[in-house]
């Protein structure tokens, strides 16, 4: 499953790579995981279903931000924004057509055109003002809600109609299926398309501009691309987390998610899609674990804010000692070893 | 009438908390290439000191001088802790670090005080002064502004006037040949890192009363708005941090009187996409590039 990955990438310096394993076509990947999934839909407890389900969502949108962050360098804080704006977007378009296929494409059109709007002006930043730029993207959106209130009906949120699933298959189980299958089909598009020449241009202007301009590459509409790809995996993300929660509220989108989000590419490693998914299932799996050690020492104020100090821990400590994430750390050891021989 | 000239002194006194905040951004920047993100976050751990000693000792001014040397303190650590071993071949890892701090200091601020606003006073009355039957400004503006007013004036003086801010300015500009010439380079960032915490934190100090209380989050929405008015007087300018965060204050105030308090954000963003895109370096910026 190792193989859907370009060679691990780092925002410093690409660790020169272990041997190169053979790479695997991403649709023999895919195919695997979609297998995989149903199996485990199949064994998994309810509650356990639905959180594979929101791992899946998470998916769509860590992957989605590693493209844009590891491989072609521009941090983006504002993804949970973008991720409210296709949850709203569902949710608005769901209850007034009342069709989910309708629906979604919507949201994953409007976040697209959002996206749009926000990589070309980062096209023109770099470095902290980009990041300034989304940081203040991020803190924006949800005020728009109780400036709207009549539209998005303020810190309430909206109410998201849903028709039940078929009625031979649980609604987790449903869920579930959903969520991979959209996770799949946007990382399988999006691994295709970092392999070819898109991925070559993306690292290209990462690692140096200039150079990537003498080659021919056309830098802004490469990062403007980059930001609209991007962004709309964070739609689809957006428009699965409405469905699986069945409602939307800003309070569901805060700074700390977009943050989580970058965490969770990081630990990953960055431009790793492998790492995307181990970051989304960390997303789901730390702030699960640090609920159980909060209600198990009965204190409320640990539930949420343990898992903020590991997240912010892990990320600190990643990048100060392994900038690869997760991923890059097989190839460390082994260079280690070599050095020391 | 009177509400413009209400809302402009009331625009200003805000603007003053953001230029402190954006001057200590700007004060990071210099010394080290690093818009601190993690500022917001320290900047309520002081504040959170200050509501602790304020409330065991009932002083005001006790919880004051606590909380800004919490800041110094606090300072201290993330240069000498965190800070100085990021790889800086890229600027995205200063800023990803600072965000990770921005998480650690939540959660701990959130698992000792609780997710909840806790209501902190001011010492002086924020009712305004009339003159004329016109409201200007309150008790508490003045404060703010001889507090603001006398950072700047000594942070003026240290760096123009005194060996040790000559010296941090030198290790600023030209690190190798300051350590030549015998500056501890080193201690130099250390110094401005706390200076910088100190600043944030009288800035959190003075806005956070003024607003819903201390809340882990509450400087999130103060930190955007000070790099705005960091970036309007172009992230390398003392002085333009000052100015902007009065042209960045005055504005808020405007919107927020004339349309609607929660318009302020989108009016941040607003000003921020415009001067990013028209004029990147800043109203006041001395070199044509940028270099991060």
């Amino acid at each position: 499953m190792t193989t859907i990955e370009s060679r691990p990438e780092t925002a410093t310096k690409a660790p020169p790579g272990a041997k190169r394993r053979r790479r695997v076509h991403p649709v023999i990947v895919i195919a695997l995981g979609a297998v995989l999934v149903v199996a485990l839909t199949y064994v998994l407890p309810p509650f356990r279903n639905y959180q594979l389900a929101t791992v899946g969502a998470y998916f769509c949108v860590t992957a989605g931000l590693t493209v844009l962050t590891g491989l072609n360098g521009q941090l983006s804080l504002g993804h949970g924004a973008l991720m409210a704006t296709g949850a709203y977007t569902l949710a608005l378009a769901q209850n007034r057509w009342e069709s989910l296929p309708l629906s979604f494409a919507l949201a994953v059109l409007v976040t697209t055109g959002v996206g749009a709007v926000i990589g070309l002006a980062a096209a023109r930043l770099r470095g902290p003002y980009l990041a300034g730029l989304t940081l203040a993207v991020a803190i924006v959106v949800p005020s728009v809600t109780s400036t709207f209130d009549e539209t998005f009906n303020s810190d309430q949120g909206l109410s998201v109609f849903l028709e039940p699933p078929p009625e031979q298959y649980p609604m987790e189980q449903w869920q579930a299926w959903l969520c991979w299958a959209a996770a799949l089909v946007v990382v399988l598009l999006l691994a295709l398309l970092v392999r070819g020449r898109f991925g070559r241009d993306l690292r290209a202007v990462r690692d140096d501009e200039t150079a990537a301009k003498l080659a021919g590459i056309n830098i802004a509409r490469t990062q403007v691309l980059a930001f609209v790809v991007s962004a709309a995996c964070a739609g689809v993300a957006g428009a699965l987390f409405a469905y699986l929660a069945q409602s939307v509220s800003p309070g569901a989108f805060p700074l700390t998610l977009s943050l989580f989000l970058l965490m969770a590419i990081v630990i990953g490693g960055l431009g790793s899609l492998f790492g995307a998914l181990w970051g989304a299932l960390l997303l789901v799996v730390l702030p699960a674990l640090s609920q159980s050690v909060g209600e198990q020492t009965g204190s409320q104020r640990l539930e949420g804010n343990l898992a903020l100090i590991v997240f912010g821990v892990v990320l600190v400590v990643v990048m100060l000692a392994a900038p690869g994430g997760l991923a890059s750390i097989p190839s460390r050891i082994s260079r280690l070893i070599r050095r020391n021989r | 009438m009177s509400e413009f000239i209400y809302l402009t002194f009331d625009g200003l006194s805000r603007g003053l908390v953001y230029a402190a905040f954006a001057l200590a951004l700007v004060l990071i920047w210099r010394a080290a290439r690093i818009v601190n993100f993690a500022q917001g976050a320290m900047a309520v751990s002081a504040v959170y000191v200050a509501y602790s000693v304020t409330n065991a000792t009932g002083s005001y001014w006790l919880g004051f001088a606590a909380a800004l040397l919490a800041g110094l303190a606090l300072g201290v650590t993330v240069e000498r802790v965190v800070m100085r071993f990021v790889d800086h071949s890229s600027p995205l890892n200063g800023v990803v670090v600072a965000l990770g701090l921005v998480l650690i200091l939540q959660g701990v601020l959130g698992i000792v005080y609780g997710n909840e606003f806790l209501p902190f006073s001011t010492p002086f009355s924020r009712d305004a002064f009339e003159v004329g039957g016109v409201a200007m400004l309150s008790r508490y503006d003045l404060f703010v502004i001889a507090a603001v007013g006398s950072v700047v004036i000594a942070l003026t003086l240290l760096f123009t006037r005194t060996a040790i801010g000559l010296r941090m300015r030198a290790a600023a500009f030209a690190p190798d040949v300051s350590r030549l010439l015998g500056v501890s380079v080193g201690g130099m960032l250390t110094l401005g890192w706390a200076l910088a915490a100190a600043v944030g934190s009288l800035a959190g100090i003075l806005v956070v009363p003024t607003e819903l209380g201390v809340h882990p989050t509450a400087m999130d929405v103060v930190f955007v708005s000070a790099f705005a008015a960091a970036v309007v007087g172009g992230l390398d300018s003392p002085i333009g941090a000052v100015v902007g965060g009065l042209i960045v204050g005055v504005l808020l105030s405007y919107v927020s009187g004339y349309i609607d308090v929660t318009v302020a954000p989108m009016a941040v963003l607003a000003l921020l996409v415009v001067v990013l895109l028209g004029r990147p370096g800043g109203l006041f910026s001395s070199s044509k590039a940028r270099v991060a």
